[in-house]
């Protein structure tokens, strides 16, 4: 690990503040991805701002009857808290399905949104990769990819994002809310929050440099059955394969969104019409255009099948 | 219990113990592997001096003070600085739970948290549990039903277990629970899931289990 200065900011804007003063800073919150990547020097901060005192920590109800969420709300508590098991389901069940109890503990909404790809060739400082050294290639293209993303994928890069957590967030809807270096805020929809590759897979989101996240915001609740079905190549404790989140009313219509499959939690809207016609309608919309490799076009028939066990599901549930 | 981490080296004739020799022998080994590939920054950033802070918390009720280096993580400032070495280091990436140690109650993984990160915090490690004479009620369980057979995961694994009790009691879900809205239930699916971040290459799960179901059957 290299060397770094640390301090401990008291709270958003000082953090954001902090940041703008020193280029080359990391935010550091729950540390289970960044320390990773420290030891490995994939990430190299020579600065570290510590944001674990700066508040921000509580579930609240907003005015419309939807949710708040801090930005260090641990995975832990956001998937006990009562709200979310009763009204957002989706969510608890996702983050629920992701890493281990421990790294739960540590992990924040926040921190959970920002990991970097667990692609093994960005982790293999040996290989090539344009996600951590721009401009140096791509191991995974032509190389083992099972893992890999089939969709919404470049020449560049075919990077996964790893969270459970985000795929839910997309299928309800979430704002992330930020602060600027220079005080402003803004709330940033989670359809557009992360990237796709293109010729730029170094940058995984739209965030400024600086720009920290304050919080994570759910709209009311709008029912209906919530699932959250990951499949891996261990029963527990490992990343998925591909993963599905759906919400399913009871005429039949609702929400799904991927894991697993893209550079970011895949929704296609336009194929939630095709819902009440079964999942392979649904998917051959949702994966319209995907480009997946040898080692990994299984995955298009393993969405298909997730989702159709979700939809029977959905069907013998009480909505 | 018997203090593996003493014994002597005999056969080398050098005189080390177990743990003077694996230092010196890590330390040979990280010179001759250092990787140099994509990324890789000038040597001059590696050898750059290191900085140091001060950070004071409670390690098993007692208060400790130290000066570390920023790059410490909350393991090593427990292992190597203040001699705490039940915490193990296996993976030191999170993913092995060889390192689980309490702080304010809550079991993770201090291989991936900074010490510096911990300030005013109250740290639990296996050492504070229990002693020999008077072993915690998890540490007797997984003696009892031989919850081990190499060891070296066990302190991770009884502090997760101990941990693991409160979260069920507490309602917290996890990916076994069925019904989101209902208290979760003392299951073997459940208590197996929630310990899938303590690996024990030994194998020894089902004596884990039954540990940790002996000390749970005791609450219910």
């Amino acid at each position: 690990m290299r060397p770094f200065t640390f301090e401990r900011a008291r709270s958003p804007a000082e953090a954001a503040a902090a940041a703008a003063r020193h280029p080359g800073a990391k935010f550091v919150a729950g540390g289970t991805n960044l320390l990773d990547l420290m030891k490995l020097e994939i990430e190299t901060p020579t600065h570290l701002i510590d944001v674990n005192g700066v508040g921000l920590d509580q579930v609240e109800s907003t005015s419309d009857g939807g949710l708040r969420i801090g930005a260090l709300v641990r995975n832990t508590e956001l998937a006990a808290h009562e709200r979310v098991r009763r009204d957002y389901g989706v969510l608890s069940r996702a983050l629920v399905a992701g890493a281990s109890g421990q790294l739960r503990n540590m992990a924040t909404t926040a921190g959970n949104l920002l990991q970097r790809t667990r692609c093994h060739y960005f982790y293999d400082t040996n290989m090539p990769c344009n996600k951590r050294t721009p401009g140096s290639g791509c191991g995974a293209i032509g190389g083992f990819s099972r893992q890999h993303a089939v969709i919404g994928v470049s020449d560049a890069c075919i990077a996964t994002h790893p969270s459970d957590m985000a795929v839910a967030l997309r299928v309800l809807d979430a704002t992330v809310e930020t602060i600027q270096p220079d005080g402003s805020a803004r709330q940033i929809p989670i359809a557009e929050f992360h990237r796709l590759p293109g010729d730029q897979p170094h940058l995984d989101t739209v965030l400024a440099p600086g720009e920290f996240i304050t919080a994570v915001t759910l709209p009311k609740p709008v029912g209906g059955a919530q699932f959250y079905h990951k499949v891996r190549d261990r029963a527990s404790f490992a990343f998925a394969l591909v993963s599905v989140a759906a919400i399913v009313h009871r005429d039949g219509t609702g929400r799904v969104a991927l894991g697993g499959v893209a550079h970011k939690p895949w929704r296609v809207e336009a194929a939630e019409a095709e819902m009440p016609k079964g999942a392979q309608a649904v998917v051959a919309r949702l994966l319209a255009g995907a480009k997946p490799t040898e080692e990994n076009a299984f995955k298009l028939k393993l969405v298909e099948r997730v989702l159709a066990m979700v939809l029977a599901e959905a069907k013998g549930a009480r909505v | 219990m018997e203090n593996f981490e003493d014994f002597e080296i005999d056969r080398g004739g050098f005189g080390l113990t177990r743990r003077e020799f694996l230092i010196a022998s890590t330390a040979a080994a990280a010179v001759a592997v250092l990787p140099r590939g994509y990324g890789a920054q000038p040597a001059s950033a590696v050898t750059a001096l290191p900085i140091l802070m001060k950070v004071a918390f409670n390690v098993n009720g007692q208060p400790r003070e130290l000066e570390l280096d920023t790059r410490t993580t909350l393991l090593d400032a427990l292992r190597e600085h203040l001699h705490l070495t039940g915490s193990k280091k296996g993976c030191d990436h999170g993913q092995c739970g060889a390192c689980t140690v309490l702080v304010g109650g809550r079991r993770i993984n201090s291989c991936l948290t900074l010490a510096a990160m911990h300030q005013g915090a109250d740290i639990t490690t296996i050492e504070g549990l229990g002693t020999p004479e008077n072993l915690h009620p998890m540490q007797a369980a997984f003696v009892k039903c031989d919850g081990y057979q190499c060891g070296y995961c066990t302190p991770g694994q009884i502090c997760s277990a101990v941990a693991v009790l409160g979260e069920i009691k507490a309602g917290i879900p996890s990916h076994a629970t069925v019904d989101l809205t209902a208290a979760p239930p003392w299951s073997e699916a459940e208590i197996r899931e929630r310990m899938s971040g303590n690996i024990c290459r030994c194998g020894a799960y089902s004596n884990i289990y039954e540990a940790i179901q002996e000390v749970a059957g005791r609450r219910v």
